[in-house]
């Protein structure tokens, strides 16, 4: 299986009476909390753990989109996979996405992501979310009536920007190009694999099956939330007559290693119940804008045959009231995975076997996690977790991996020496 | 009250239910926010004058999903027209709330002949930088009532579903009608209708509840200012935003008065 590491950028000082004293953590958490000079250490340290991820033998880094947002703070997530493919040289880099419909036109990111798939010589993972109800529709601007539509359009743009080698004209619904031809293209061909973050509805997993795209489930809420979503995807590739690779799946958890469970208690619960507790305090007025969740969702959320994350406004304020925000159930509920090397290993293997995920994205750093524990806990997962997990699914072929230029094809980086410190 | 007269118009492939009742000269109605998932007194007290005549719009109750094929403002625009003209409103008076009465006024404004006298309750399509009207679609699901209505029971009686019913397709149908002013309104509002204002003719009636807690009372004045024709602005007491389901018989009177 692949283990991936994944970075949300979260603002590490947000005070500790937030939930009590501000609505939202999301779409209009108030300017006086941003510090940019503190920001400007919380990115350049969170750079430094994703490249540290990248040395210690990561499979990929991701990075992902978020708008307004006090616990991701990455509105445009190609600037920094930019970054990282220049200081890293073999870990593929999954940007975890860019949400399509956001981008007039939406060949603006067609462009970008071939830059980044060159500059890495073809290490790009290309996600293409619909975007949350709070980036899409309020911090953006976005009309929840026609976000979907806009989303598939555009997706079918960029794929034929990236595949179709001359130049055409795009006469879309909603987009209009007379000349698209972009500049450069992607080192992968056809082209990059093209992974889809989903809420658990029925028409995303149809479609991630017909394109053959990698359906992820993206939810800070762990395996055991996850297990039904999983089920659902899996229970519909039958239907439709596709196999049970595991790699055709992506999953996130959160997961926090030390030599013993009591230790890991101990040192993750702090950034555990930051993130769960501030973080995660959203305001539910955000959470649902109309036609946001298809008909088909909402009737079946209603039904409750299918657990639906993106159902409906009702659903979301119970998921946010109901969410655990103390250590003790964190842990109960599956939320964060903790323990010793050889505890964690076993927990995933279980959950990859049960949910039968072959990418796993993992976040190592969460909340106001610090650096020195970010790298302690990223590099004993490294050591002593990552091996045991190596051999999981080797009987299958990860169709949707990045397939970068030979080594020796590719540029050679130059070690980076401040001029300044090496003048002194 | 008694159940109107129910047909259908066609438009686009999809159905829009037509409501008719009463007796004497038409009068539309273009209902307003959530649209009219039931028959409300309102329209009992302007069927006891006139033939009132209620055709839902694409998206809301009634109108099936026709919204899904509307994607700009002439979409919209052409479409309330058409359903004026099929429903047999063309030339006839036209009242109209909320997101119904922006549409309305569109109407009298391109098609001027479509409209005798026009009757607007709070209408959409303005929007002031210094006086926001309230954002509609980002609201807890307990603080909307009392934003639509000064009595939030009037909403919640509209939108209860109907005892013994116990469908999925009836909270659907709710969502869908939201959605469908968003299709139109999202996120502020505005279609820029100001710009259309001055091509109304028709003299207009502008009605406001005084307790309109989505649309501020200041833009009255604008659509006063903007309107051509003769225009008249009364302020309904003990009514919000949807104020023909506050003060049914105080807002007919008003409608019927100015439409005699």
């Amino acid at each position: 299986m692949k283990l991936m590491w994944f970075h949300l950028m979260p603002y590490t000082e947000l005070p500790d009476d937030f939930r009590e004293k501000h609505p939202s953590v999301w779409v209009d958490i108030h300017s006086s909390l941003f510090d940019p000079r503190r920001a400007h250490h919380m990115y350049n340290d969170f750079m430094d753990e994703l490249e540290y991820a990248a040395e210690c033998g990561f499979d990929a880094v991701c990075v992902n989109e978020h708008h307004s947002n006090g616990y991701g703070l990455m509105p445009s997530p190609n600037l920094i996979a930019s970054s990282l493919a220049r200081r890293t040289t073999d870990t593929a880099i999954c940007v975890m996405g860019n949400s399509l419909a956001l981008y007039n036109p939406p060949t603006r990111v067609a462009e970008e992501f071939a830059m980044i798939d060159v500059i890495s010589g073809g290490r790009l993972i290309a996600g293409f979310p619909v975007g949350s109800p709070m980036d899409t529709c309020y911090a953006y601007g976005q009309n929840p009536s026609l976000l979907r539509e806009r989303y598939l359009e555009a997706h079918d743009l960029v794929v034929k920007a990236w595949t179709e080698p001359d130049t055409f004209a795009f006469n879309g619904r909603y987009n209009q190009q007379r000349y698209v031809n972009i500049w450069p293209r992607p080192v992968q061909k056809p082209r990059p694999p093209i992974w889809i973050p989903g809420g658990g509805s029925i028409e995303t997993w149809r479609w991630c099956a017909q394109m053959d795209h990698v359906y992820c489930y993206l939810s800070y809420y762990g395996y055991k939330a996850g297990q039904a979503t999983m089920d659902g995807f899996w229970a519909e590739m039958d239907r439709l007559g596709k196999d049970r690779n595991p790699y055709h799946a992506g999953f996130l958890q959160f997961v926090g290693v030390a030599e013993t469970r009591e230790e890991a208690y101990k040192l993750y619960r702090d950034p555990a119940e930051y993130f769960y507790g501030r973080c995660l305090h959203i305001d539910p007025r955000f959470a649902g804008p109309p036609g946001y969740a298809s008909e088909e969702t909402q009737r079946r959320g209603i039904q409750g045959q299918v657990q639906q994350a993106a159902a409906n406004t009702q659903r979301y304020e119970t998921k946010f009231q109901m969410l655990a925000r103390e250590m003790d159930a964190i842990v109960d509920k599956g939320y964060v995975i903790i323990g010793s090397p050889d505890e964690v290993a076993d927990q995933i293997k279980t959950v990859a076997k049960s949910l039968n995920i072959g990418h796993l994205m993992m976040l190592l750093q969460f909340g106001n996690m610090s650096k020195d524990l970010a790298k302690y806990n990223t590099g004993l997962f490294a050591e002593k977790v990552l091996p045991q997990l190596r051999d999981v699914f080797s009987e299958w072929e990860d169709r949707w991996w990045p397939q970068p230029m030979q080594r020796a094809e590719r540029a050679v980086l130059p070690s980076f020496e401040p001029r300044a410190l090496a003048a002194e | 009250m008694t159940e109107p007269e129910t047909s259908t118009v066609e438009l686009n492939g999809f159905s829009c239910r037509v409501w008719k009742k009463g007796s004497g000269p038409k009068l539309g109605f273009l209902a307003g926010f959530g649209g009219l998932p039931r028959w409300i007194p309102f329209l009992d007290a302007l069927a006891r004058e006139r033939t009132v005549i209620v055709p839902s719009l694409p998206g809301f109750p009634g109108g099936e999903r026709g919204h899904s094929v509307l994607d700009n403002h002439l979409d919209w625009v052409l479409a309330a027209h058409r359903i004026v003209q099929l429903a047999g409103l063309d030339g006839a008076d036209l009242a109209g709330s909320s997101v119904g009465g922006s549409l309305a006024a569109e109407i009298a404004a391109i098609w001027p002949a479509s409209v005798r006298r026009l009757a607007l309750i709070a209408p959409f399509g303005l929007f002031d930088e210094e006086n926001p009207a309230t954002d509609p679609w980002a609201q807890r699901a307990a603080d909307l009532p009392g934003l639509l209505c000064a009595d939030p029971a009037r909403w919640e009686a509209l939108k209860t579903e109907p005892e013994g019913q116990n469908s999925p397709e009836w909270p659907i149908e709710q969502t869908r009608a939201a959605e469908a002013a968003a299709r139109i309104f999202w996120p502020l509002g505005n279609t820029k209708l100001e710009k259309r204002l001055p091509l109304i003719a028709a003299p207009t009636l502008l009605l406001w509840g005084e307790q309109d807690r989505i649309m501020p009372k200041s833009y009255a004045d604008r659509f006063a200012k903007g309107i051509a024709g003769n225009s008249e602005i009364q302020v309904i007491p003990g009514a919000g935003h949807l104020a023909e389901l506050d003060q049914p018989d105080a807002v007919a009177a008003a409608i019927l008065a100015w439409t005699n």
